[in-house]
């Protein structure tokens, strides 16, 4: 069991030229609508969306983000058969000890959020990386807007 | 790794015409001290070599602290004299120096160096310490260092700092991808090794009061926990299995506790784990971000930061009354607090005005004063006599921001210097004097 998540970790390091979005990427390249993770993950991205943003040093649920996160627990509920791992993130205009604590707060009120629109708790992990994985390694005030996310990946 | 030195001091010489050599180093502006550091006595080609070898860990010491400076080549009149004679103080008291330091090296029938060296006060014609260390030939290296900390602390009446390590974040790859590892060496550079290999990402390494071992942050298994790794062992081994993150971690005094944060479901508070049970005990309730522990040297209060009034401010807690006072109160953000292993004053981290800070308060948060400041600077850490802080910054030079690297700066905000590092370099963790 272990093993298994260390190779997956390992693997995740391995395919940074893969086409995901998440550094937990799927191993696998499956093409879109066969069911696998990766197109699952596809489908969350372009038809649902599985990124939303947060202001400075903030973790509440904007009008927007509540919007989009109502269509991906409408998804997540409607498709069984994996767990989602919710990913905080903060851009780096922080400390970086603050910015881990951050980035759990932010991906734990999205889990909330999905909760309290009706999906199992259980199918739910977070996960914070601070201001480890930006998105955008640029320096102006688009770049860290856009680093300020919560990612929904698709799990196991 | 098991140092016996062998200590012998003998004062002898004394006149008293002129006042004795002494730096305060709690000035602002100060000229160096000119000082001649001669090649120690030595019979072989080998010993030869490690007179040399020596000479110059010391003399890169002693420079650069910015408090000296060395005499080189024409200017030094004599460059052999017999260990066993006062020096011909006329012949250097036409030079610039001030200070001369010199010394010899024997072998005894263990095959271990023996080092006598004796540093003079030129004006005084006085001999101001001299003292005997015998190590094995393998720690030349340290031994250069004890010999720089007794210089230093002569000149200065400060303890040194020169027989001490850094642990720190060893960087590459692109910023979306950051590749971190944990890696060591001595202070001044030299023998840097990495600890981890970087499979995973591993963040703010801290040492034990003893430098024999580090806990730090890592995503092995995907899930952040506090790690402790045994230097002398290699072994590295999660701390607890908690519900949630636990980041944040920093060493008790005694080096029996670990201070740390747990975060779960959105709430980050302050924890200290009895090393030998690891059971953890909770020291903060509040209902926000709680982090960043730091122990007082005594070991009887914390410092660390809450955004409990609404963004990060520096509190303090007695340890007996769990009593807790802000002591942070000026604009921007206050951050990552640490006690000075004297006692007397807190390093932190401050955001204001798009800018980062390194600054210091006292340890009821009076007297703040900027020491260095940059587009990013963070997590300041004391060098073991309180008197230098490193930490690792990034500059903002026409739109682009530098790469991480690790900078020391004096307490009194001069002599920045960059420690030279394979990699980019951050989270920088400065041992206490080696044991």
């Amino acid at each position: 069991m272990i093993k298994n998540s260390i190779l997956m970790f390992l693997g995740l390091f391995m395919l940074a030229s893969c086409e995901t979005t998440s550094m937990f990427g799927d191993s696998v390249r499956g093409g879109v609508g066969d069911g696998s993770r990766s197109s699952l993950q596809e489908y969350l991205r372009k038809e649902v969306g599985d990124i939303v943003y947060f202001e400075t040093d903030k973790h509440n649920i904007s009008a927007s983000a509540a919007f989009k996160l109502e269509a991906q627990a409408n998804w997540i509920k409607s498709t069984p058969g994996f767990s989602v791992i919710i990913e905080g993130h903060c851009d780096e205009r922080g400390t970086r000890e603050y910015n881990l604590a951050l980035g759990e707060r932010r991906a734990n009120s999205v889990k909330e959020f999905l909760v309290s629109m009706g999906v199992d708790g259980g199918r739910i992990q977070t996960i914070s990386y601070g201001k480890e994985r930006p998105t955008n390694s640029g320096a102006s005030s688009e770049a860290y807007a856009e680093n300020r996310r919560v990612v929904t990946i698709v799990g196991e | 790794m098991n140092l016996k030195f062998l200590f012998l001091f003998c004062i002898f010489f004394s006149k008293t015409s002129f006042s004795e050599v002494k730096i305060d180093i709690t000035q602002g502006n100060i000229d160096p001290i000119p000082y001649a550091l001669l090649n120690f006595d030595s019979s072989t080609p080998e010993l030869l070599d490690y007179s040399k070898k020596i000479c110059g860990v010391v003399k890169n010491n002693l420079d650069r602290t910015g408090l000296f400076k060395n005499l080189t080549g024409n200017s030094i009149i004599e460059n052999k004299i017999s260990f066993n004679k006062r020096p011909d103080f006329s012949n250097w008291r036409i030079t610039s120096a001030q200070v001369l330091i010199h010394g010899r090296i024997n072998i005894d029938k263990d095959k271990k160096l023996v080092l006598e060296f004796r540093l003079w006060d030129i004006f005084q014609e006085k001999q101001m310490i001299a003292q005997q260390l015998v190590t094995s030939k393998s720690n030349w290296r340290r031994i250069s260092h004890v010999i720089s900390d007794v210089i230093y602390s002569r000149i200065t009446g400060e303890s040194g700092y020169f027989d001490s390590r850094i642990v720190y974040i060893s960087e590459s790859g692109l910023k979306t991808n950051r590749k971190k590892r944990l890696a060591i060496m001595d202070q001044d550079g030299a023998n840097h090794k990495f600890l981890t290999d970087g499979t995973y990402l591993t963040l703010t390494p801290r040492f034990s009061p003893a430098a024999q071992k580090i806990a730090y942050l890592s995503y092995f298994n995907r899930v952040p926990r506090v790690f402790l790794l045994d230097l002398n062992t290699g072994e590295q081994k999660v701390l607890g299995d908690f519900p949630g993150m636990t980041f944040s971690p920093r060493f008790s005094p005694d080096g029996k506790k670990l201070i740390m944060s747990l975060a779960k479901n959105g709430n980050t508070d302050i924890y200290e784990m009895n090393l030998k049970t690891l059971k953890m005990f909770r020291l903060t309730k509040y209902k926000g971000i709680d982090t960043s522990p730091s122990y007082s040297p005594d070991g009887k209060n914390v410092v660390f930061e809450s955004d409990r009034s609404g963004r990060q401010q520096i509190y303090r807690m007695s340890l007996s009354t769990k009593k807790i006072k802000r002591i942070s109160f000026g604009k921007g953000k206050y951050a990552t607090p640490v006690w000075s292993p004297r006692g007397d004053l807190i390093a932190f981290t401050k955001f204001t005005g798009g800018q980062f800070f390194i600054g210091v308060m006292y340890d009821d948060g009076s007297g703040e004063r900027v020491v260095y400041s940059a587009y990013l600077v963070e997590g300041p850490t004391w060098s073991p006599n309180g008197r230098i802080l490193a930490f690792y910054s990034q500059v903002k030079v026409d739109d682009k921001i530098t790469k991480p690297k690790i900078k020391i700066i004096d307490l009194t905000g001069r002599n920045l210097r960059e420690l030279i590092t394979p990699a980019d370099a951050s989270d920088p963790a400065w041992s206490g004097l080696l044991p």
